[in-house]
This record gives structure tokens, C-alpha cells and sequence, in this order.
């Protein structure tokens, strides 16, 4: 059965829906600007400068992504299997503590020994601190949204009492001002630079692993499983699929993706772990905007790529507005929430105008009723 | 003094009630084609047709729930206009659905007067409406307490109190959709005097219902509706059940499926006292103990909630059996788990099947692997093998007959008939030893049950196990070498097929043991 041109339309439109919603969400943006006394054509002229503009402001935009991206993938993976990260910001923390370690002890280590061994370090400190609260859901029924938080709570002190106490830098620990931050990492260590910018190998890596997660949804066993699991965990049961285990697994993977984007930020931008005290003053709230960029990906992880650029590029272009505009950084955010508000408004409508239209196919053959959907047996399904 | 104009109950009577023409149009999908249909004071009208074939989108419209696009409604020969549900009941119409409108924990007389003004203003004035049920029940030989609880009732008198809710509110005509589905067979005679008493009295009363033998048993006239249309109406007497059949089918039907004669082979599954709880924390068997084996349908029969869904979870390793033993071929297997009883063949045919033989948002190759998603040749060292996933349920696809646009489509976006399909090629395409299947025909059209039944047949043949749970008597009749009675969690008694008539089942079902009545 060919798709008819008629169909190909409406997929077009379907595929170009989230660019129409930010594109909305930019007009009601303007409207604020316009409030504001400032001329949203050359703010946003700063926000696509800043995001686009020059090869030095594409790779900044790229940095930023990358973070969104790794954390993406895992809440594509969670999600999938019905469990709610929260954590991300957490699992990021104690994925770049555990690397952290790793390449300020052993600094001896030739530099394509240590940064295979920090990455996996990261994910595996990010897996034990999503583990936990896979592990307290599926067997003792704790709410994982709320233990994440709680986790994440929990990986902000640990922070803090390391990058001010063991794993301080040392030259600052003689100083009054005490900024919460490890030594520098040895250059062996750094990942490499893709370009003259700061654009690195990280994202090289989240893009490879974009699609080994894509694989490992839709062409692995352990992928079917926790999909599996996420739509219904009763015919799962049926199937012979533990179902507690691949609750637990979803949730360490998740967390296993997050903390080798912390990793990665230490390894990558940084070269050390530096805090202000808060959680987003190492990760950038990138646990929290990584579930934004994930879910503006329909949970899919190459599609999670372009969302998570579109998301870097409106971090870094709104810095860079504000700087040239004088406009409040609550605006920026206040811009954040409102992409955010209208891409998932279009995907619910989206939604809704795909089950009309299945709603309504023309049967395939033979007879309504039979075949595929009549009124009667869509509202039962509904 | 009597006004024959007038019912019992005060009401005026519905003395014609037509609709001509009407068409219902749904985007892509003509769901009411210019159907005729009319219905008189004091008759009960039919209406027979398959899932889908347009009866409720019919009788939705009758009742205010959509609008036509083409076509009228004559009320006594009068024009009338139904734009929602409360000009039907003004005008005297109501519905009985098939799924209780009830709150569980207000009485009886409370759910009645649900929604209604009150004559006090804010107070409620249910003394006065428990009177007027009184009154009603009086009249129409409807046996119930205004006071009861919702919860108290069985599900014969639940019925009943949505007969007087509509009767309060003034219905001369009553839409009855699919009554009997939840009844026992005495509860549907009792229900069957009750529709006879109205029509006496001049109610005009609208029957759908799947069961041939129940609609040649209590209507005047018969419609049928096939895809939309409305092939014909018939009186009764001039009409049989094989006619009607032919009708909804479009073809002709193999009735009862010819079961042939199959030699009983050596006991496949033993029950041997099992007892396990319910969802609700109550017993929910109460030491059952059952032989089945090779080549034959062991029919489990008996009113809903009472253990059958229990029964096949603790055999299929879904619940935790807290007394006795499983054997399956000998083998002591119980609380295996549902993946290892999967190993040694035993399939099973859920009786939610969207909740749990299932998962909707998964394509119809990836349901077709739900049970062996993880051996070869469909997994291989952890990755799955799309090319022998496809070809698998390509095959099953073709050779169970699965109406789907690919095997790609999502399992959510098939009729139920051919979702049942799916997990039928599924279950019985692995040469299953043991089958359990529960309520396989449930919710099926007619061309979907025969081929159900007809599968199950093919299986006994081939000389596997197999315990049919089924609320249906016909089809427990039609298929079972031997059938048990469940009632309250117990195997009342176990009789050969040749011995059991609708009327010592139907004790059975409702507890009472035959020694003990006589």
C-alpha cells in the first residue's frame, strides 16, 4: 500500500509540527519582548547570531547539546519503560564525581587508558545512583518520582562535602575564598577537540550512542522486554518477562546515561569538577532540560539529536541576547518554558488528529466491523 | 377508569415509534446506511447483527447520543426532533445499557433519584420516591427493597433497578442493549416475564442481542443489520434461527461446529484441591480439583466472579496458588513461573485479552513473539532476528486468517475480533499440550466465535487439554466433552455433556445442589 499524496502532506506536517510550535512559541515570546520595550526582530536576530551566527557560536551550541542529548537517551529509555527519571541531575553528579576520582588518582595513566576507563566510570557511578531507586520501585513499591528527586538532593551534598573537603583542588583549599572545585585535570585526559572550538569528542560519542540506544529499543531482546514492560506489565508477566528486573534495568540505564554525561562535562568543557554549591551550578540543569529534549523527540533517540540541539541552540542564543539586549534572564527562561508548553500542546493535538484519522480509515478489505476499525469497536478501544 | 391511551405507570404510550432513512456517516466509515426501523406499543422488535454492523450507532441515535445526517424519527406518526438524551426521556425513551449506570454505594432508591429535582428543593424527597418505586415495582412484578444497597444486589436485581430508573422517568419505550449478557438462564426467564408483563401493559420495547435462541424466544419481530444496512424484518414465526444467522453472516453458518469423535487420552493437567485468594483479598478457590485430558473440552460454566478468573491465573502461573497441587502431565508445577509453564507447552487464551495476552502499542509481528521473543530463532545472542520475527507472524498471519493492513500495523488499530485472532495464532501455533482458554468467544461477532470454536476443535483433535472457561452455556454446551460448575471459588459438580440441560446447570450456577432441592 503506497502512501497516497494526500498522506505524505499530512506526515510533512506531522514532521514539521515542532518547528511551527516553537515558531508560536517565539511569536507569544515576542509579544513579552515587545512589553518589555526591546524590538523582538533584533532580539531574536541576537538569539539566532548567538546560536548560529559563526562557527565559534555553532560549536558552543553544539557543547551545550551534548549534556541534553546523553541524558535524553537515557529518559528515552526509562520513559519507554514506563519509569520516571527525575534524576538526571543527580546521576550526573555522582557519574562526574566517580571519573572525577578516577583521573585526578590516577594521573599516571596513558590518556587512552583513562578516558575508555573515566566514561565508564561514569556510567557507572550514574547506573548505581539510578539503580537505587529502580531497585526500591520494583521491589518495595517507592514511588521513583520522588525518590529520584531525593536522590538528586542527596548527590548535591555529596558533591558539595567532596569538592569542598577530599576532592578539593588543593591550591584553593589554601585560600579564603574555598570555591568548591577539583584540580585540573591532566591534558592527556581532555577529550579531544573536533575543531578549533570547544565543540569535543563528546558529541561524537552521544551521537554514536543515539543510535546504539535506537538499537538496543527496537532490535535487542532486553529492548523488547522493557519496552515490553513499559506499555503493559500484565501481558509482560504472561510473556514469562521479569518484570521487576527490567523495571530496575530501565532505571539503571537511564542513570547510567546521565552520569556519563557528567563524565563527560568534566572531561570535555571543564577539564575538573566545578559546583557554586547548587546542582545546575556543575550540570547546567541539563538532568532536567535532557527530559524536555527527550520528550520534544517523541522519546525516540535519533530524533532526540535535533531536539537537543534546537535546546542548546535556545541556551546559548538566549545568553547571548540577553547580553546584547539588556532583556531579564527570567525572560530566557520564562522562553524555555514557553517552546516547551507549545511543542507538547502540537503533539498532543497531533495525537489526537492520528487517532481520528485511524478512527476513520477506509477499510483495508472486506468489511467494517471485521476489518480494521468501525465507530462502534474505536470507542471500545478508546 | 383505565385509559387506554395510557400505560400502568401513568405514562402516555408510545404507540409507533419510526425511523426512516436514517444514515450515520463517520469519517470513512458509513455506519448507518437509510436504515428503516420501526417499533409498536406492545411488542418487543429485535435487533440482531454483528459487532460493528451499526445496532448501537442505530439506537444511539434513537437516544439522543449522536445526530443523523440523513433520515427522520416519527413519534406517532409526529416529526420529532432528539438532540440529546434528555429530549428522549421527555419524549419517553429510554435505554437499559449493557454496562450498569449505577453508584455501588448509595441505595437503591438513592441511584434512582440521581439527577433528578427534588420536590423539597435542596432536601432530598426520597420517601416519596421510594414510594413510587414501590408503586412501580407493584405494577410490573419487580421484587425489590428501596432501601438496598447497590452493592447488596446481584446482578439480576442491579438490572432491575435500572428497569425502574427508566420507568420513573416516564419511559414508554425501552432500548434493552444486550440485557442477558450478565444474567444466569434463570435470571433471563425472570427477565423475559418482566419485558412480557410491559408489553402487555402497551410498553414498546427495542431487544438487541447476539443470542439467536433468546431473540426467537421473546420477540415479535426481528431486524437484522449487516455492515450498516439493514438486510430485512421479519416476524418470528416466520422466520428460524439458522435464517437469522445466515442474515447477520451474509453466508452460510456452521451452527454448532462439528466436533467429531476424539478418543480421550491419558489425564494432561491435574488440579488436586487448589486454593488461592482473590484481587479483593477473599478466597477465591476453595480446594478445586480437576482432571483433564488428552482430547478433550472440559467446560468451566458459571456466573462471573465466581473463581473463573482465579482458576486460570493459578494454573497459569499468574497467581499464587495457596493450597494444593498443579500437575501438568504429571509434573508438579506449582507457582512455576509463567515463562517456565510456557516451556512445557501449556497456552493460554487470557479472558482480558487487551490487558494481558496483549500489548497494544506493539506491531502484530511483535505480539506474535510475545511468548518466545527470547529463544531462537526470533532472539539470537540478545538481538532480535526481524527477518525470522517477520516471516513467523507472516505465516501465522496468513494461516489464522489475521485481517491486518501489515504486519507492521499497531496491535491497538485491529478489531477485536482479529486481535483475538493474534493470540489464538499465537497460542495454539506452538502445538500446546495443555490450552486454557478463558472466554475466548467473548465480545466476537459471529463469523470471529465460529472460527474461535472451530480452533479449539481442530486442537482437541490434535489431542490437547483443554479447559474452556466461558460464561456463555451455548458455547460451553456446543464444545465441552464434560462440564464443571464453579460457584463461590467450588467445583459444584462435574457432568457429562449427554447429561447436562440448561436447567441443572443453571441450578448448579446459582449454588444449589440438585440432592438438596429434592
Amino acid at each position: 500500500m503506497k502512501p497516497s499524496q494526500k498522506e505524505w502532506i499530512s506526515r510533512l506536517v506531522d514532521g514539521l509540527l515542532p518547528v511551527f510550535a516553537t515558531l508560536a512559541a517565539l511569536l507569544v515570546g515576542a509579544v513579552m519582548l515587545l512589553f518589555l520595550r526591546v524590538n523582538p526582530l533584533q532580539a531574536y536576530a541576537a538569539l539566532w547570531e548567538g546560536a548560529f551566527g559563526s562557527s565559534n557560536a555553532l560549536a558552543e551550541t553544539l557543547v551545550k547539546a551534548t549534556p541534553l542529548l546523553l541524558v535524553a537517551l537515557g529518559i528515552c529509555i526509562s520513559f519507554r519503560g514506563d519509569v520516571i527519571n527525575i534524576g538526571g541531575e543527580g546521576q550526573m553528579i555522582v557519574g562526574a564525581l566517580l571519573a572525577a576520582w578516577l583521573g585526578l588518582t590516577f594521573t599516571d595513566w596513558p590518556g587512552w587508558v583513562m578516558i575508555p576507563a573515566a566514561m565508564l566510570a561514569g556510567f557507572i557511578g550514574g547506573a548505581v545512583w539510578g539503580g537505587i531507586p529502580g531497585f526500591l520501585k520494583a521491589y518495595f513499591n517507592v514511588n521513583e518520582i520522588l525518590s529520584t528527586v531525593m536522590m538528586n538532593a542527596i548527590a548535591v551534598q555529596l558533591m558539595n562535602f567532596l569538592l569542598r573537603g577530599p576532592m578539593i583542588d588543593p591550591s584553593q583549599a589554601e585560600l579564603a575564598s574555598k570555591i568548591p572545585q577539583t584540580a585540573r585535570l591532566v591534558e592527556a585526559f581532555r577529550l579531544a577537540r573536533l575543531a578549533p572550538t570547544r565543540l569535543h569528542l563528546g558529541a561524537l560519542i552521544a551521537v554514536i550512542l543515539a543510535v546504539l540506544v535506537y538499537i538496543l529499543l527496537w532490535r535487542t531482546t532486553l529492548g523488547y522486554r522493557i519496552r515490553a514492560v513499559g506499555q503493559n506489565p500484565h501481558a509482560s508477566r504472561y510473556a514469562g518477562i521479569n518484570v521487576k528486573r527490567h523495571i530496575v534495568m530501565a532505571l539503571l540505564l537511564s542513570g547510567a546515561f546521565a552520569g556519563l554525561a557528567g563524565a563527560v562535562q568534566v572531561f570535555g568543557v571543564n577539564y575538573r569538577m566545578i559546583t557554586d554549591g547548587s546542582a545546575s551550578g556543575f550540570t547546567g540543569s541539563a538532568g532536567f532540560n535532557g527530559i524536555v529534549a527527550a520528550l520534544f523527540g517523541q522519546l525516540h533517540p535519533i530524533w532526540s539529536i535535533p531536539a537537543s540541539v534546537l535546546f542548546g541552540a535556545l541556551l546559548v542564543g538566549a545568553n547571548s541576547m540577553q547580553r546584547a539586549m539588556q532583556v531579564p534572564s527570567a525572560l530566557i527562561t520564562a522562553l524555555n518554558g514557553l517552546v516547551v508548553v507549545f511543542v507538547v500542546s502540537s503533539e498532543i493535538w497531533r495525537q489526537r488528529r492520528q487517532r481520528r484519522r485511524l478512527a476513520s480509515a477506509p477499510e483495508t478489505e472486506s468489511s467494517p466491523g471485521s476489518g480494521a476499525a468501525s465507530p462502534e469497536s474505536a470507542e471500545e478501544a478508546v | 377508569m383505565i385509559d387506554s391511551n395510557r400505560l400502568p405507570s401513568g405514562q402516555p404510550r408510545i404507540e409507533s415509534l419510526e425511523m426512516r432513512g436514517v444514515s450515520k456517516r463517520f469519517p470513512g466509515v458509513l455506519a448507518n446506511d437509510r436504515v428503516d426501523f420501526d417499533v409498536r406499543s406492545g411488542e418487543v422488535h429485535a435487533l440482531l447483527g454483528e459487532n460493528g454492523a451499526g445496532k448501537s450507532t442505530l439506537m444511539k441515535i434513537l437516544y439522543g447520543l449522536y445526530h443523523p445526517d440523513e433520515g427522520e424519527i416519527l413519534l406517532n406518526g409526529q416529526p420529532a426532533t432528539i438532540a440529546s438524551p434528555t429530549d428522549s426521556i421527555n419524549l419517553g425513551i429510554g435505554m437499559i445499557h449493557q454496562h450498569f449506570m449505577l453508584v455501588q454505594t448509595l441505595t437503591v432508591a438513592e441511584n434512582v433519584a440521581l439527577g433528578l429535582p427534588s420536590s423539597r428543593g435542596l432536601l432530598t424527597d426520597l420517601d416519596k420516591v421510594s414510594k413510587r418505586i414501590l408503586e412501580l415495582a407493584d405494577i410490573y412484578g419487580l421484587r425489590i427493597d428501596p432501601s438496598a444497597y447497590i452493592w447488596q444486589l446481584s446482578v439480576g436485581q442491579q438490572q432491575r433497578v435500572e428497569i425502574i430508573k427508566a420507568l420513573y422517568r416516564g419511559a414508554a419505550l425501552l432500548i434493552l442493549d444486550e440485557p442477558t449478557a450478565v444474567l444466569t438462564p434463570q435470571e433471563v426467564d425472570e427477565l423475559f416475564v418482566i419485558m412480557r408483563q410491559m408489553t402487555r401493559d402497551g410498553h414498546a420495547l427495542i431487544f438487541i442481542s447476539h443470542k439467536l435462541h433468546e431473540v426467537v424466544e421473546i420477540s415479535n419481530r426481528v431486524s437484522v443489520l449487516r455492515d450498516g444496512r439493514k438486510i430485512g424484518t421479519k416476524m418470528i414465526s416466520e422466520t428460524t434461527k439458522q435464517d437469522l444467522a445466515n442474515w447477520m453472516v451474509g453466508r452460510e453458518v456452521g451452527f454448532v461446529p462439528d466436533r467429531g469423535l476424539v478418543q480421550r487420552g491419558e489425564a494432561r493437567l491435574t488440579l488436586e484441591a487448589v486454593s488461592c485468594g482473590s484481587d479483593r483479598g477473599t478466597p477465591g478457590l476453595r480446594g478445586v480439583s480437576l482432571d483433564i485430558f488428552s482430547g478433550e473440552i472440559l467446560g468451566i460454566a458459571g456466573v462471573s466472579g465466581n473463581g473463573q478468573r482465579e482458576l486460570a491465573e493459578s494454573i497459569t502461573g499468574l497467581r499464587k496458588v495457596t493450597g494444593g497441587r498443579v500437575r501438568l502431565e504429571g509434573q508438579d508445577v506449582t507457582n512455576f513461573l509463567p515463562g517456565e509453564l510456557t516451556e512445557r507447552r501449556l497456552s493460554y487464551i487470557p479472558e482480558e485479552r487487551m490487558r494481558d495476552g496483549m500489548i497494544k502499542d506493539f506491531s502484530v509481528a511483535e505480539n506474535m513473539i510475545l511468548r518466545e521473543h527470547h529463544k531462537m530463532p526470533y532472539s539470537r545472542a540478545g538481538f532480535l532476528n526481524l527477518g525470522e520475527i517477520a516471516r513467523h507472524s507472516q505465516a501465522l498471519i496468513q494461516k489464522f486468517q489475521v485481517k491486518t493492513p501489515s504486519q507492521e500495523t499497531l496491535a491497538k488499530n485491529l478489531s477485536g475480533g482479529n486481535i483475538q485472532k493474534v493470540v489464538i495464532a499465537r497460542e495454539l501455533s506452538r502445538s500446546p499440550r495443555v490450552i486454557i482458554a478463558a472466554q475466548p468467544t467473548r465480545g466476537l461477532d459471529i463469523g470471529a466465535t465460529e472460527y474461535v470454536r472451530q480452533q479449539l476443535i481442530e486442537q482437541r483433535k490434535a489431542g490437547a487439554a483443554i479447559l474452556l472457561i466461558s460464561e456463555d452455556l451455548d458455547e460451553i454446551l456446543a464444545l465441552s466433552d464434560r462440564i464443571a460448575v464453579i460457584y463461590e471459588g467450588q467445583v459444584m459438580d462435574i457432568l457429562p455433556r449427554e447429561a447436562a440441560t440448561p436447567e441443572k446447570l443453571g441450578l448448579l450456577m446459582a449454588g444449589v445442589k440438585e440432592d438438596a432441592v429434592a
